[in-house]
């Protein structure tokens, strides 16, 4: 391994964007409190100072009315960074994220492109309570003409947005409020990153866990542990949810002949349930268990903290299932 | 495609265990041909096709129990080889279960006891047993709650490798499996009896016949004929009971939901078992065959099925019983209704009896016929037409 740097996965993100401001004078940052605050989450603290008020602009609190303006800047020739505090708020802005952002290329005859990036603060924060805790990358993940990325590691916090916004059409990046302050050594060049494929974070024989977001680190410390007892376990960050690399998946599948697939998001018409169908569809006579599934209780997120760790998959449970399912 | 199904073999009937495949896919089969050995409470039975076709796929392997109506196999018809590429998605091998016709026959629902479990296997284990030709059914599952994983198929490969010069199991072994017990048989009745006792009310009919004319046209005619040839009094009284079937056709029916006439005339004969216990195989289409037809029928079927060795349809198509107790028996009997059948025949014995006729008593050999009918099915002027007629045709034994 060569040089690598500590960073909390804040840090990551900034670095991205700075990166990216660096970069390309097209690019700038807009959002509810980025500048002159620094961020609800301290994200961009010090680069308005940096980059001035032309880069890193504040924004009133209307999510439809800034994000229809990012949309707008992107047709114009810029490439605008939208960051919306919390994908809970992003809900004001469906309308111009699905009947604007998805589908003016295809409205236009492939004429015009909207290279926008959304940034999304995403999942449980620490006690946040309901309107500031979901998970909500499975409606992003089903509009057609948007790419999701959910950046679920330090190396892809920093790195997705480099590449997001070199793409001619709309991106959304979740990113997780959660790991905001989890500092993870990353390579020190690391930069732009493939979002064309899931990848495989951990190599393993025995059993694929899929999963992405919040659940990579979860799955990963899982899958350390089970191997103290032996059980060889692949982890999959399917990364990109929209368009989903099914391949990745599948091929690993087809390796282990096991598959569990574990979200934070919940369990009704979610990622997982994607998953398992393609799983289904496509890998049928390589499975030797059925497909399981660890997610979100369908409730809204609760206040109390041990309630809210009670909502979301933990790595017990994931090494719980992932023994049953082995038989190990 | 036509699926071949475990057949409904009388009505007491909901499974049965395949015991043996007497063909093997690939094989050409035509309407009567015995396709395998099927063993029920009734005993051992040579199951028949009724499909011309090739074998296309079993869908059952040997020692299989399944429900009536499970299909056994899966037959390509003739004429459809040609056109076999577009065979119908919908017709694929699925594993339907048809609930036995009969299901409410012990009074218990009998879904989740007849109903054979399905074999849970993971699909990876059941295509890597399929292409190693492994029996599932030997197979003890270690995945979740039971099912059997790709590691327990490669044991089993393992294992029938290291095998494979050993006989699967000893002839006489297999041949004891084979033998039906006297118990399944006796539980059969009592489950067929019960059914009829409580379900069907009987009404009663007997009358008395003169048979000295039929003793006496049987008597010339075996005169002439070596002993293997000769007549028993049993072709007789079928043929006649054939006969006037045809002037009273709704006592040859069955009761479901409602009378159901029977085009055909199968009559039922109670054949007595050494062991105890009764077989009733059928003399099929008995109003179309002669006398001495019938004597051949009798003379093929009575040694088979004292050795427990019938046919599928001679077991399952009768469409009215007879019964006879023979010489030197009861004077009479009054029999119990086979369900779904409406009527049931029986004979006494022959008995020497002073008789009255055209205003002359003298002595004649007489049996007292008798007739059980179903009373929802008909009423008693049907019985008491159809013994009438009876007797009126065992008095010109020569015009039938």
């Amino acid at each position: 391994m060569g040089n690598t740097v500590k960073f909390t996965y804040r840090e990551a993100l900034k670095q991205g964007i700075r990166e990216a401001l660096i970069n390309d004078d097209t690019v700038f940052l807009m959002g509810e409190d980025v500048g002159r605050y620094g961020g609800a989450f301290a994200v961009s603290k010090g680069l308005f100072k940096e980059f001035g008020e032309e880069r890193i602009m504040d924004v009133p609190l209307s999510e439809s009315g800034f994000v229809g303006a990012g949309i707008g800047a992107a047709l114009a020739g810029m490439k605008p960074i939208v960051e919306v505090m919390t994908v809970n708020f992003s809900m004001l802005a469906m309308d111009q994220i699905v009947n604007n952002a998805a589908t003016l290329n295809h409205m236009s005859g492939g004429q015009l492109n909207v290279p926008v990036v959304i940034r999304m603060g995403c999942g449980i924060g620490r006690q946040l309570a309901a309107q500031h805790s979901h998970s909500w990358e499975p409606l992003y993940a089903h509009i057609p003409g948007l790419i999701v990325l959910s950046a679920g590691t330090h190396e892809d916090a920093k790195g997705m947005l480099l590449s997001a916004l070199l793409n001619p059409d709309p991106v959304i990046i979740f990113e997780y409020t959660y790991m905001l302050n989890m500092e993870r050594e990353i390579p020190a060049d690391s930069g732009k990153v493939d979002i064309n494929k899931a990848k495989i974070v951990r190599e393993g024989q025995d059993i694929s866990i899929i999963t992405y977001g919040l659940g990579v680190y979860k799955c990963i410390e899982a899958a350390n542990k089970l191997a103290e007892e032996g059980i060889d376990v692949e982890v999959i960050d399917l990364r990109v949810l929209r368009p989903l690399d099914e391949d990745t998946f599948l091929n690993s599948v087809r390796k282990t002949h096991r598959a569990l697939i574990v979200e934070d998001a919940w369990r009704s018409v979610s990622i997982s349930s994607e998953v398992s169908a393609r799983i289904m569809e496509k890998a049928f006579f390589e499975l030797d268990a059925p497909v399981e599934r660890l997610c979100g209780i369908e409730v809204p997120i609760p206040y109390p903290l041990h309630l809210e760790e009670a909502c979301v998959p933990s790595v017990v449970d994931i090494m719980n299932t992932t023994k049953k399912m082995t038989g190990l | 495609m036509i699926e071949f199904k475990m057949p409904n073999l009388g009505a007491d009937m909901e499974d049965g265990t395949l015991v043996e495949w007497r063909m093997k896919p690939g094989d050409t089969v035509k309407r009567g041909d015995i396709i395998a050995d099927v063993e029920t409470q009734k005993g051992l039975i040579e199951i028949e096709v009724f499909d011309e076709g090739v074998i296309e796929k079993f869908m059952i392997k040997e020692g299989d129990k399944v429900p009536v109506g499970t299909v056994l196999a899966l037959i390509q018809p003739i004429e459809d080889k040609r056109s076999e590429l577009k065979k119908d998605p919908v017709s694929k091998p699925v594993d339907v279960k048809v609930h036995p016709i009969e299901e409410d026959l012990k009074g218990k629902p009998s879904d989740e006891t007849t109903t054979p479990e399905r074999v849970k296997i993971s699909p990876l284990a059941r295509k890597i047993a399929e292409t190693n030709k492994i029996d599932l059914s030997r197979i003890k599952g270690t995945g979740q709650d039971g099912a059997i994983t790709r590691q327990d198929v490669e044991s089993a490969i393992e294992r029938v490798k290291k095998t494979t010069d050993q006989p699967e199991l000893p002839e006489e072994q297999r041949d004891k499996e084979k033998t039906p017990q006297g118990e399944t048989i006796r539980s059969a009745i009592a489950a067929a009896m019960s059914k009829s006792n409580r379900e069907i009310p009987h009404y009663y009919l007997s009358k008395k016949i003169n048979m000295q004319h039929a003793l006496d046209w049987m008597g010339a005619i075996n005169k002439e004929r070596p002993p293997q040839k000769r007549l028993l009094l049993a072709a007789l009284l079928i043929k006649a009971i054939a006969h006037s079937l045809q002037k009273v056709p709704e006592l040859n029916a069955t009761w479901e939901n409602g009378l159901r006439l029977k085009s055909y005339i199968n009559i039922g004969f109670v054949i007595a078992l050494r062991g105890g216990g009764i077989l009733i195989p059928a003399i099929q289409r008995a109003d179309e065959k002669s006398v001495d037809e019938i004597m051949e029928a009798l003379n093929d079927i009575i040694p088979r099925a004292k050795a427990m060795k019938l046919r599928s349809s001679e077991l399952s198509e009768s469409t009215i019983t007879v019964t006879s107790l023979g010489e030197g028996g009861a004077d009479e009997v009054f029999g119990m209704i086979y369900p779904p059948q409406v009527a049931i025949i029986g004979f006494g014995s022959i008995v020497e009896q002073p008789f009255a006729e055209n205003g002359m008593m003298g002595i004649r050999p007489v049996i007292s016929a008798t007739l059980a009918g179903d009373h929802r099915a008909t009423d008693g002027l049907s019985g008491s037409l159809f013994l009438t007629a009876l007797s009126k045709c065992l008095q010109k034994p020569e015009e039938l």
